[in-house]
């Protein structure tokens, strides 16, 4: 057997990775850190080894351990993925040292190509189109200005070490030019270590468009086409397609080629992405080279037909590439949605983290991926990236990409954390998407007021409160039979009909439901719906059904017996109320109450000691978020944030000892 | 001429046609008591029209206008759709005194009779506040009395809606020994049928005594209170002050005295929720289930909501002594009663408290044969003065007799204070161990302290306890546990035994009855 290859990994790249390795017959080794000790990728992996814990500076970003853990199971390659240690050059040069194979790029590339500045010299010399922009590093503010004022504005203001959307201004005078240059150098400074600004033209509403490039060690480079992927939120990317519908073929070989140039000029081997912005006149500036596995690989693989990680594989092993730049077709188009466990409600998506107690990924649907590294019953933790899934989906063409995208979504069954489906699905049917009509600025012109969930029309609503009625009609007879002899005798009075009120965004519609044969009829205003009642299953987290003959698709979440529901319907989950029309009748008769909210104040739930305390005032954190560890009986209990909030007040710190009740952390 | 006619028509027809003259004759007297008939028809009318209006649309409007709903609305609102038959409608008071015999109401301050929830019998009592606010007179009393003699004749549940001022003081003494009529049957019906206490509005005094001594005392939030003595006794007696809220509201019974076992938004709320509740008191066979992982603070509600079918868990007591969870659950639509120890809660801890609500708990579910699968993850008792001094020992000692007693199918787990939860040892039936289990006199550091006193490389010894006892190893090796399973696999495995232990038969010997440590 050969030496296996470990994977510096965690999540669903470490799976990804893992998969294409086991195709190939290579043992594979996983590394883990405390919170990831029942993750999935340990359990793919031939082997796995404990690496520290759960902060990430402490296990996977520890190249120390991350090198311990290959000695010591002799692997003989390793595989970055991306984030952590891909595009970290101290680590890939330390494992050329030790004879240790880097599945990626040399450190000299990533060294090359990880500073903004450099690598913007080195395209320009590989005779790429770059933004203009002052070539060096800006002293201070006024320097900034200054500046700003020659290139003329819009400009942006960024790290020269920067990435993911950190460190970056947009400055649109000469005062956003002076505060943009101070808080993104001290955003820089905390988050790199390394406060270098430049400053350059900034592009209005420009396209994301980025070109996957494969170069081997022998001077071959190809490029696989590119992936459009200007759907971002604070410059993430949450919705990304292959190829682009606005690049026409002349565009698309001027920047392949320009991208292949690079390469060549770099030295360039394994994949890489050459990222461009696109204006309307289809016009593209050199962005940065991202010297590694991108997140967003699968479409251009789904597309092309290469395995890249295999090519990865391949090419670090001196293996020449086995085809040329002749072969690489496009053939069909892929999107892929990013789920992620974040609030879309709130700023498009603030982090939520949970248990993942019902997770049911939609892969049995024709030309659907799911690349993801959890499980039902995983748990989505602060410590990392919050993505639980990529949704890949493929089809013949953007049209029928779209669609499958649609299903896929409406079959996702994600329970325990709040996700962003509400509006992955939304954009997926949006008209601007669909023709095609996309910027980096989508989001904010799309949803200019924030997303608030899909709007109903009439049609829908009727359709949801008929299963909102099968639903409780359902359960209605099901409270009726019991499994084991009730000692009291059932009485077998039957009730076929109920008369129900639902409430729906503050309005009440009164329903009649009764039973013909096989089905429900239910009556709502003067339209009839019929309901096979087979179809629904109280047990099931889906609801498939046909209503007048079309196929629907929902989701129960929840149904209490006061009558509270959930049910997620094209993706976004509607509140209702189902009640009996005697109980809505009385139900005005009930007092409002005040709403109190205590879920701004953390206090101890017993005496104890405080282990650690992870928030500092001002810090904005998110609803079920740790604060604080309080330690008592040889226990460890995570005080979690009940609201998502900004900390107000801090009243403890680390070895404090607390009583009762005692206020820990105000949120405000 | 036509009188002699007639005469002679009856003269000489008479004789011949006997019955037809009987029929004349009866004719002629009915006339008399149709008129009758029809005026008694229209009291019965009129009584029965007063009786649904209770004290009258002025006080109905007040009951409203405090958000809570009358008695009527109440009972109609908890049954099903026209299942409800009510007795005693046309009862009266017997006071004289005070000149309360020209103030009457039929069927006086309180609603009796019985109903289905979802088609299973239920006896029910709601008391009327618009009727003299509700106060208990001796036929108040007698018409309770009544229903509960016929609930424990029937063995069907018994649900009271409370809503009284107290006791009737026109009548003195007859409104006590009403008071304590009901007491005894509440105490002969304990066991033999489920009784269950709603608060909807005030319940004070003696009347307390009753929702104490039922299985569940459920209350509505804002609008109902149970105390001994009210604000203004408390505040002349003892000159402390109290609002009648802090004293005895929903929010200080479910979470500081522990005297009620759950609270709701509403009436409408808590009625709705009480009907689902009544679906869980219905069931045969039981077991008991603890799978431990002693590491981390991990909820146990969560092992507990992916057990259980639907993540459907009736939690009771959920705010008080949250450092044990108790509730009902469906295991493939067979009720349960689960115990769990909450780790996420004072890691676990059995305290006083803890143990009194899960005692209460395993009792009832024995008392009407519901399974108790018990997730134990608890690493001992809670140590200190406080709790020693008030009475850990005959506290704790009561979960020990109520999972001891049970003869219900019984299904456990392992974590510390392995006696004391469902053990094997307690003739539980089923014991399964998650591999995170450890069974253990004590944690690893405290045991080496006892065993090693005075040596000086502690950790050494600590690391080799752990390793002999950190595990589930010891247990399963004795047969203390009958498997290690993967925590995947508990819920089949639970919803298995359950089907074969609907069989179980165990006995207790005979006794009058046992003497649990009060």
């Amino acid at each position: 057997m050969s030496p296996p290859q470990t994977e510096a990994n965690r999540g669903e790249i470490a799976c990804r990775i893992i998969s294409t390795a086991k195709k190939m017959g290579i043992k594979t080794v996983a590394v883990y850190s405390v919170a990831d000790a029942q993750s999935r990728h340990v359990k793919l992996a031939d082997e796995a080894v404990f690496i520290g814990p759960s902060a990430a500076a402490q296990s996977y970003l520890d190249t120390d351990k991350i090198l311990d853990a290959i000695r010591s199971t002799g692997a003989e390659a390793v595989h970055p993925g991306y984030g952590f240690l891909s595009e970290n050059a101290a680590f890939v040069s330390k494992l050329e040292e030790e004879n240790i194979v880097f599945i990626g790029p040399s450190a000299k590339a990533i060294t090359g190509m990880g500073d903004k500045l450099e690598s913007k010299r080195l395209a320009l010399a590989a005779g790429v189109n770059t933004i203009p922009g002052f070539d060096g590093v800006v002293k201070d503010g006024e320097h900034c200005v200054e500046i700003s004022r020659e290139i003329g504005y819009p400009v942006m203001i960024k790290a020269s070490a920067g990435g993911g959307g950190k460190g970056m201004r947009i400055a649109r005078n000469d005062n956003d030019a002076r505060e943009g240059f101070k808080l993104s150098t001290e955003e820089a400074a905390a988050s790199f270590g390394d406060a270098r600004m430049l400053v350059e033209k900034f592009i209005d509403s420009p396209r994301h468009i980025e070109i996957q490039v494969l170069g081997d060690k022998h001077g071959h480079a190809v490029h696989l086409n590119e992936r459009e992927c200007s759907i971002q939120r604070r410059n993430q990317k949450v919705v990304e397609e292959a190829p682009s519908l606005f690049l026409d073929e002349v565009t698309r070989k001027a920047m392949g080629a320009q991208a292949i140039d690079l390469c060549q000029k770099l030295g360039y081997f394994s994949a890489g992405t050459v990222e461009f912005l696109v204006d309307n006149n289809h016009n593209f500036y050199f962005l940065e080279m991202n010297t590694r596995l991108q997140v967003e690989h699968p479409i251009t693989e789904c597309i092309t037909g290469v395995d890249l990680v295999q090519q990865m594989i391949r090419i670090a092993k001196g293996h020449p590439l086995k085809f040329s730049q002749k072969d690489v077709k496009i053939n069909g188009w892929a999107i892929e949605s990013r789920v992620y466990a974040e609030d879309p409600y709130k700023n498009f998506g603030l982090p939520s983290i949970g248990r993942l107690y019902k997770y049911l990924e939609p892969g049995r649907i024709t030309g659907v991926r799911c690349d993801s590294g959890v499980e039902e019953g995983s748990e989505i933790t602060f410590h990392y990236d919050p993505m639980i899934c990529k949704l890949v989906c493929y089809g013949r063409n953007r049209e029928e990409a779209i669609n499958r995208s649609v299903e896929a979504l409406d079959y996702f069954v994600i329970r325990g954390v709040t996700h962003n489906i509400p509006l992955l699905r939304d954009i997926l049917t949006e008209k601007h998407f669909t023709n095609g009509d996309v910027s980096t600025n989508y989001l904010s012109q799309v949803y200019p007021e924030g997303f608030h969930g899909h709007q109903l029309n009439e049609d829908e609503k009727s359709k949801l409160l008929a299963i909102a009625s099968a639903l409780y009609a359902t359960n209605e007879l099901r409270n009726r039979s019991f499994l084991n002899g009730p000692r009291l005798q059932i009485h077998e009075k039957m009730w076929h009909k109920w008369d129900i009120v639902i409430s729906l965004n503050g309005r009440d519609y009164p329903i009649h439901i009764g039973q013909v044969n096989d089905s429900f009829e239910i009556k709502l205003n003067k339209e009839v719906f019929k309901i096979y009642k087979k179809d629904i299953n109280l047990a099931r987290p889906l609801i498939e059904t046909k209503i007048n003959n079309e196929q629907i698709v929902m989701q129960s979440v929840l149904r209490n017996p006061n009558g509270e529901y959930k049910i997620t319907y094209q993706g976004t989950t509607y509140h209702l109320n189902v009640i009996s029309k005697q109980a809505a009748d009385l139900l005005h008769l009930m007092p409002q109450k005040p709403k109190i909210d205590v879920s701004k104040i953390i206090k101890t739930p017993m005496p104890g000691l405080v282990k650690s305390v992870s928030c500092k005032v001002g810090d904005i954190i998110a609803e079920g978020q740790e604060l604080c560890t309080i330690e008592a009986m040889k226990m460890q209990n995570a005080m979690v944030a009940l609201a998502s909030g900004t900390v107000k007040a801090v009243q403890i710190k680390e070895g404090d000892t607390v009583s009762d009740d005692d206020v820990l952390i105000e949120l405000e | 001429m036509s009188v002699r006619v007639l005469k002679n028509f009856l003269f000489v027809s008479g004789p011949k046609n006997a019955k037809a003259r009987n029929v004349i004759r009866n004719n002629l007297r009915s006339v008399g008591t149709a008129a009758h008939t029809i005026k008694v028809a229209e009291r019965i009318k009129e009584i029965r029209n007063q009786a649904l209006l209770g004290g009258g649309q002025k006080r109905i409007d007040a009951q409203h206008k405090k958000g809570k709903l009358t008695a009527r609305e109440r009972i109609h609102l908890f049954l099903d759709a026209d299942s409800f038959v009510e007795y005693d409608m046309f009862v009266e008071h017997t006071c004289t005194d005070f000149g309360m015999d020209k103030q009457k109401f039929p069927g006086d301050s309180v609603i009796t009779g019985h109903g289905l929830v979802n088609g299973r019998p239920v006896y029910v009592f709601s008391q009327d506040f618009t009727v003299f606010g509700g106060s208990l007179s001796s036929i108040h009393a007698k018409k309770i009395c009544k229903i509960m003699d016929q609930a424990i004749l029937v063995g069907a549940p018994l649900v009271g809606l409370n809503d009284s001022g107290g006791a009737r003081i026109q009548e003195g003494v007859d409104s006590l020994a009403g008071y304590a009529d009901i007491f005894q049957r509440n105490v002969l019906a304990s066991g033999v049928v489920p009784q269950i206490s709603m608060i909807m509005g005030p319940c004070a005094g003696g009347a307390v005594y009753s929702p104490a001594i039922t299985d569940f005392t459920f209350m509505v939030e804002d609008t109902s209170y149970l105390f001994i003595t009210g604000p203004d006794v408390v505040k002349s007696v003892n000159n402390e002050d109290v609002t009648q809220e802090e004293l005895g509201g929903a929010k200080t019974h479910t979470s500081i005295s522990g005297n009620a076992h759950k609270s709701f938004n509403n009436d409408v709320d808590a009625l709705l929720q009480l009907r689902d509740f009544m679906g869980d008191l219905d069931v045969l066979a039981l077991e008991t289930i603890i799978p431990p992982e002693t590491s981390a603070a991990y909820d146990m509600l969560n092992v507990i909501l992916s057990v259980v079918d639907e993540r459907d868990f009736f939690e009771i007591m959920p705010k008080y002594a949250r450092n044990i969870i108790v509730g009902f659950g469906r295991m493939n639509g067979r009720a349960v009663g689960i115990v769990g120890n909450q780790p996420k809660v004072a890691a676990g801890c059995l305290d006083i408290n803890a143990s009194v609500k899960a005692a209460r708990f395993v009792r009832f579910c024995d008392a009407f044969n519901i399974p108790i699968i018990t997730f134990v993850d608890v690493p001992g008792f809670l140590p200190g003065i406080h709790q020693e001094h008030s009475g850990i020992i005959r506290h704790g000692a009561k979960l020990l007799y109520a999972f001891a007693e049970a003869t219900v199918p019984k299904l456990t787990g392992y974590g510390g204070a392995y006696d004391v939860m469902s053990s094997k040892h307690l003739r539980g039936d089923v014991n399964y161990a998650w591999p995170s289990a450890e069974v253990a006199v004590m944690g690893a550091k405290g045991a080496v302290s006892i065993l090693y006193r005075g040596k000086s490389d502690v950790t050494k010894y600590v690391d080799e306890y752990t390793e002999k006892f950190g595990n589930p190893f010891s247990a399963a090796q004795r047969g203390f546990v009958d498997d290690i399973i993967e925590p995947r696999t508990t819920r089949w495995r639970l919803c298995r035994d359950l089907d074969l232990l609907e069989t179980k038969k165990l006995t207790n010997p005979p006794r009058k009855h046992g003497n649990i440590p009060l």
